[in-house]
């Protein structure tokens, strides 16, 4: 399976809108304009892209600490992601909960969360909902190398696997959780192996590479869909910066490493394919690029002038 | 006296815990170069090496359930849970296992572990990570709840802590870290289950714990201005909760405000208040006051945040109020 022109070039607009929205977060977080704590996802836009690319609104996903990417390639706003994360009234979750909480229920984002593994089950839960409601919907579920360890992926697999759930279960291995390299906290070398333990189909893919994400992502939605059940689908990939930003992390990830993985930033790779093998004229890329950089800063500026929540605020939204 | 920080205390408390007892050992997430999300632990590797400072997989339930299991075997797990909002994960283990053991085995066992873990607000960490969740602990029996307040009482609960029999839940602030006070060089222990009288006074008891001792000290300070005058109690240990030292206070100054980062139900304050109310209802010449957060999730905005948890003039004006 290979991108149709249309989603190649919209893979290629979500890395590049992802990456724009991080690195401007990042600026403006380091200057102090930011409050919270915010976990970049640059380096990894290849996995959300090329997943999201063919979901629709119908589907949903669930995320992690981690999730700008997961809420950009699902269609989110940017202006008022941006928005959430100066704590403003017209931030997704009206300033209540900053980056690490995004969501957009009409868009099919079940949230961005704190609590690592958590989306997991919750994304079982949601493709539980499509599979009695008779619906094609599926259900993608992000979560880390780290993520893997925990109670509720085990549970979430399983319970997916035995109920035959129309679910993704999309692993970044991006080799770290926080500061613990994935060979101090797992033994397998494959996340994907553990799917063997749940019986449901394990697939490794380049996480670099967009047009293989692509390929997996395909071939295990269309089997959700088609009522196959549920695929753990490992990605490898890294994170370029830190755990969060303001962590440099050299105390445990060694400089020449992070040089190697640079040397294949999914955006350039991309970049390069589309020029290279699919022909597309330079001019069209160009074109997107300084779209995305115009809609950066709208966003910033939207965030900038939106008022801050009134007091009230912090009283209301708590039962329906 | 020299002055070391709240973070340092602890690390102080650890070191002096692992040298003096082979048994003593560390575990957690990115606990060990890393040295923990707040930097308690770090050094400690380098000095103990990775078989006693462990790093653990995102396992909540595994990393409590392994301290119990090394706990009962004869080992003295210091176990850290990142924040006390992922406590949630591994209640099983700590509700059921850890505080059950010695009682259900009819006290042939015992279960000498601590969890370390840190709590409270302010720094816009938003509803998962910012909780004030140590009802949840005291609430259940055969747990011990400590919070300390001061490098001082850090070091000493913590070593105290580690010594103890029991499974200890401590629960640092995350706000508290860099703050400095005064830690003898020597060694010393603060005992589990007793209070300590931050500020001596006579109109009004304030019980704080944690970051709030601080609050109340400077409402004191300002209130002392005005000519009221506070005495504010900090119990250090929730649980067992040193009563008495509460009920003299109150004997005294007949007036009682309770100050909390958590919400009002079911909480720390409710607690006191009810043992004020039990004990000493002929002492008080006012209603007992809760000054406490409101009740909401924390929100991430700072603004509303600031607005949620108790300000010093929330506490002043409750003061002003019991002792018109
Ligand atoms: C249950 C739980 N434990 C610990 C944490 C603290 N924490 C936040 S992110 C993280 C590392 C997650 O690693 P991974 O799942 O590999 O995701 P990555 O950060 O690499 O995207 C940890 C330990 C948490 N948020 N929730």
């Amino acid at each position: 399976m290979t991108p149709t022109p249309e989603q190649a070039l919209q893979i290629y607009r979500t890395m590049l809108r992802i990456r724009a929205f991080e690195e401007k977060a990042s600026e403006l977080f380091l200057a102090g304009r930011l409050p919270g704590f915010l976990h970049t996802y640059i380096g990894q836009e290849a996995v959300a892209a090329g997943v999201c690319v063919h979901l629709t609104r119908e589907d949903t996903i669930t995320s992690t600490h981690r999730g700008h990417g997961h809420a950009v390639a699902k269609g989110a706003r940017l202006d008022m992601m941006m928005a959430e994360l100066f704590a403003k009234q017209t931030g997704y979750c009206k300033g209540k909960g900053g980056s690490m909480h995004i969501a957009d229920l009409d868009l099919g984002i079940l949230g961005a969360n704190g609590i690592v593994g958590a989306g997991i089950p919750i994304a079982a839960g949601a493709a539980l909902t499509a599979q009695m409601q008779g619906r094609s919907a599926v259900t993608v579920a992000f979560f880390g190398d780290g993520g893997s360890n925990t109670g509720a992926f085990h549970e979430g697999l399983n319970l997916a696997a035995v109920w035959n759930l129309p679910v993704l279960f999309v692993c970044e291995n991006n080799q770290y959780a926080e500061s613990t390299p994935r060979e101090v906290h797992q033994k397998v070398k494959d996340i994907a192996t553990r799917a063997m333990a749940y019986d449901v189909p394990g697939v490794v893919v380049d996480g670099m590479d967009a047009m293989a994400v692509f390929a997996a992502a395909s071939q295990a939605i269309q089997r959700a869909r088609a009522g196959g059940g549920p695929t753990l689908l490992e990605a490898k990939t890294y994170r370029f910066m830190g755990h969060y930003v303001g962590d440099t992390g050299a105390a445990y990830r060694d400089q020449v490493e992070v040089e190697r993985w640079k040397q294949r930033d999914p955006i350039p790779l991309f970049r390069r394919a589309l020029l290279e093998e699919r022909r597309v004229p330079a001019a069209e890329l160009t074109g997107i690029e300084a779209e995305v950089q115009r809609e950066i800063a709208e966003a910033v500026t939207f965030a900038e002038q939106s008022p801050e929540p009134d007091l009230e605020e912090a009283l209301r939204d708590i039962f329906a | 006296m020299r002055k070391i920080s709240y973070r340092e205390a602890l690390k102080e408390a650890l070191r002096e815990e692992m040298r003096r007892d082979p048994r003593v050992f560390l575990l957690g997430e990115d606990i060990a170069q890393f040295g923990g999300s707040y930097k308690v632990t770090q050094g400690l590797l380098d000095e103990f090496g990775p078989e006693r400072v462990r790093n653990t997989p995102i396992s909540e339930a595994a990393i409590v359930g392994a301290a119990v299991g090394a706990a009962l075997t004869g080992m003295r797990p210091v176990a850290e849970l990142m924040y006390v909002d992922f406590s949630g994960i591994a209640m099983d283990q700590i509700a059921n296992q850890a505080a059950k053991n010695r009682y259900m085995f009819g006290g042939k066992a015992r279960v000498p572990m601590v969890l370390r873990t840190q709590g409270g607000t302010g720094r816009s960490s938003g509803a998962q990570h910012a909780q004030s969740l140590e009802a949840w602990f005291i609430h259940i029996p055969g747990l011990k709840v400590v919070m300390p307040a001061t490098p001082y009482d850090a070091k000493g609960l913590l070593k105290s802590a580690i010594r103890d029999d029991n499974p200890v839940i401590f629960i640092e602030h995350k706000l508290l870290y860099p703050e400095t006070g005064e830690v003898p060089e020597e060694e010393y222990l603060v005992p589990l289950g007793v209070a300590d009288v931050k500020r001596p006074g006579e109109d009004v008891t304030v019980v704080a714990h944690s970051r709030m001792v601080h609050l109340a000290l400077r409402a004191a300070d300002r209130l002392a201005a005005e000519g009221i005058s506070c005495e504010v109690v900090d119990p250090r240990t929730l649980d067992p909760l040193d009563a008495p030292a509460i009920l003299r206070s109150v004997e005294k100054t007949s007036r009682l405000v309770i100050l909390q980062e958590a919400v009002a139900q079911c909480s720390f304050a409710s607690e006191v208040a009810a043992v004020v109310a039990e004990e000493a209802l002929d002492c008080l010449d006012a209603p007992i006051r809760r000054v406490t957060a409101l009740d909401t999730p924390m929100p991430f905005s700072p603004k509303l945040e600031r607005f949620v948890v108790p300000s010093e003039e929330r506490l002043i004006a409750a003061v002003r109020e019991v002792c018109a």
